[in-house]
């Protein structure tokens, strides 16, 4: 199925709505959104990639396979756990840093766990997209 | 420390799956998660046998607005269980789990599944309980599915359509029980349900609960999805489904009604115990007219269960001390079996009762064995099953339960009986002429898959050898239970509304 306009829109549109899903991610801590959602409209900026470009496409635009989105996601919630532990803490105690970054605000660690949400939800959606959009 | 159980198996599930397409490394990180685990939970046993039940609060907030962990006896005891044989099969998974059907990964969903396991065990929150639930669900379904044959399919079908029912019914409940109660933390639900002003939803939500739960532990007579999915996927994961699964549902029954449902006692209870009359005669029942190995050790499994029950139904020390030991001796016994049968499949290619023989002239070892097991099972002292069966028998004369003594003397008859059929048939008779082709007698299973089947021998007859010790600490356990106090004082949850909450 190749269609021109279709393709030439996602182009403009994929880089746009990855860039909205870490928007999302972001923002999520004290507000609407957080890395669930963040992942899914990630996850449907790849979708489109495939229905415009193939999965092969899709595939090379994803960079990692998308087994490692999952693992490095997964890694990442069990880190955000662990740091409290280096400071003395009980498991998964928020760990907040007096640093302030531009855009984002406080570092923490729900970040760093919502992150990896944000990175296992691509990489399962992902795994579900292809299978199906294969089959 | 507390969290490990969970971390542990948490950690080795993500390494399988970065190490997605390379299985041997998988099977060693999933064989050291496991031995991690095993001594992680020796030293939690003793930690909480040394000083009581241990308790952590997640992310450090205060009981019972967090999720709180709670180790007590039981809790530590079924814990070590589960490392046991998650060592076991890890160990038995090099042999019997090919590269192929690792390589839809196998061995991180068993991690998952045995963190599922342990937190179901350790945790002190309802819905939290819900979600290891859900984890465990999850898992133990692709486990089933894992490698899409036909007859694997339909069991897996089955499985999931009852235990989303299950969840559903779960799930009510615990809504019925925030509204009526206001909390999930199972100290401070226990500690608030005497003061309840609707006091008329306690005993539904209990009903709700009890219906959860025994569909999990395949209890009377919500048991019928048990023997249809148990015996379609590859021995080793009947082995550990038949051997934590249903030891989760009973788990859970044991802590909501020696914990939380006990104030309608002389109703709750005497339910569970008719239950556990019906379930161990129809699951033994089942047991005797089947002809496949597995099949048979699946219904045996209900009846089993009904045993475990009666303990609980009893509601005395002595009759949950000898749930907790027949709930430990099940696990290894009947994973055992399991085993064993794998490694009969492993070797001839099928299980069927009519299609092979002459296992005890081939394989006299592997025939020990398996009648070291199987009688552990059914009974015989004076391995371990015997004292199991002894506990929970004794208990209900001192009650003077008699009829349920009955049922329960007779199942044991009928158990051993059922144990003979393959005993005869398996091991005893000649190999069919028919399906003589099938034996190999210089065929031998594998080490790694023998190796853990010894172990778990071992472990059975110094349980039934050293009972004595056994026996104080179920019994030390059981006291734990009858005494919700000590379990909602080591909780400690503090008034919601003092903390700045709104009612």
């Amino acid at each position: 199925m190749f269609s021109l306009l279709f393709r030439t829109a996602t182009r403009f549109l994929f880089p746009l709505m990855i860039v909205f899903s870490i928007f999302v991610l972001f923002r999520g801590h004290n507000a609407p959104g957080g890395g669930f959602i963040g992942g899914l409209v990630g996850a449907a900026g790849f979708a489109l990639y495939i229905i415009a470009f193939g999965t092969e496409q899709a595939r090379t635009a994803m960079r990692f396979s998308r087994r490692l989105y999952m693992a490095i996601g997964l890694t990442l919630m069990l880190g955000s756990g662990l740091v409290s532990l280096l400071a003395g803490d009980a498991f998964m105690t928020t760990q907040w840093y007096s640093i302030q970054i531009p855009v984002l605000g406080k570092l923490g660690t729900p970040a760093i766990f919502d992150t990896g949400v944000y990175l296992a939800v691509i990489g399962v959606t992902m795994i579900i997209l292809m299978s199906l959009a294969e089959d | 420390m507390l969290f490990l159980p969970i971390l542990i198996p948490f950690a080795a599930g993500i390494l399988g799956i970065f190490f997605w397409y390379k299985p041997n490394l998988q099977r060693w990180t999933t064989l050291i998660g496991m031995v991690a685990l095993l001594i992680v939970s020796v030293m939690i046993f003793n930690t909480v046998w040394a000083d009581g039940i241990q308790v952590a609060q997640g992310g450090s907030w205060v009981a019972p607005i967090g999720i709180s962990l709670v180790i007590d006896l039981l809790s530590a005891i079924l814990l070590l269980t589960a490392a046991i044989l998650g060592t076991a099969v890890a160990v038995y998974s090099f042999g019997a789990i090919g590269d192929q059907r690792a390589a839809y990964g196998y061995f991180p969903l068993l991690c998952f599944l045995l963190m599922g396991i342990c937190g179901a065990f350790i945790t002190g929150d309802m819905f939290n309980l819900y979600v290891w639930f859900e984890v465990m669900l999850i898992s133990s379904f692709v486990l089933l599915a894992l490698g899409g044959e036909r007859n694997q399919l339909e069991g897996a079908l089955k499985y999931m359509t009852i235990n989303l029912i299950a969840s559903m019914i779960f799930l009510i409940g615990l809504g019925i029980l925030y509204s009526v109660v206001g909390t999930l933390n199972m100290a401070d639900i226990a500690k608030s349900l005497p003061d309840v002003q609707n006091q008329g939803m306690v005993l539904p939500m209990a009903m709700l609960f009890m219906t959860a739960f025994g569909i999990k532990a395949a209890m009377f007579p919500l048991y019928f999805w048990l023997p249809a999915s148990y015996h379609t996927p590859p021995p080793v994961i009947s082995a550990i489904f038949a051997g934590l699964l249903t030891k989760v549902g009973i788990y859970t029954l044991t802590r909501a009604f020696t914990l939380m449902f006990i104030l309608h006692v002389e109703f709750t209870h005497t339910l569970l115990l008719v239950m556990s009359g019906f379930t161990m005669f129809f699951g033994v029942l089942g047991a005797v007219a089947q002809n496949e190995i597995r099949r048979i050790l699946s219904f045996h499994s209900i009846s089993q269960i009904g045993y475990m029950m009666m303990g609980l139904g009893l509601y005395s020390v002595m009759g949950l001390a000898g749930a907790i030991i027949y709930m430990v001796h099940h696990s290894l016994v009947k994973a055992n079996l399991f085993l064993i049968s794998g490694v009969i499949e492993h070797m001839t290619g099928t299980d069927s009762l009519k299609k092979i023989g002459g296992y005890y002239k081939n394989y006299p070892f592997l025939a020990i064995l398996f009648a070291l097991s199987a009688f552990a099972l059914a009974g015989i002292p004076p391995l371990s099953g015997f004292w199991a069966k002894f506990a929970v028998v004794r208990a209900g004369l001192e009650l003077e339960s008699l009829w349920i003594v009955g049922v329960a003397l007779v199942v044991g008859l009928l158990t051993t009986f059922s144990m003979t059929k393959i005993w005869a048939k398996g091991f005893w008779k000649p190999t069919p002429e028919k399906y003589a082709h099938l034996v190999d007698a210089s065929a031998r299973g594998p080490v790694s898959m023998i190796a853990p089947i010894i172990g778990l021998v071992v472990i059975t007859l110094a349980m039934g050898i050293f009972f004595e010790p056994i026996y104080t600490v179920a019994e030390v356990a059981a006291e734990q239970l009858l005494d919700p106090s000590a379990y909602i004082s080591a909780v400690n949850p503090q008034d919601f509304t003092a903390l700045g909450g709104h009612e």
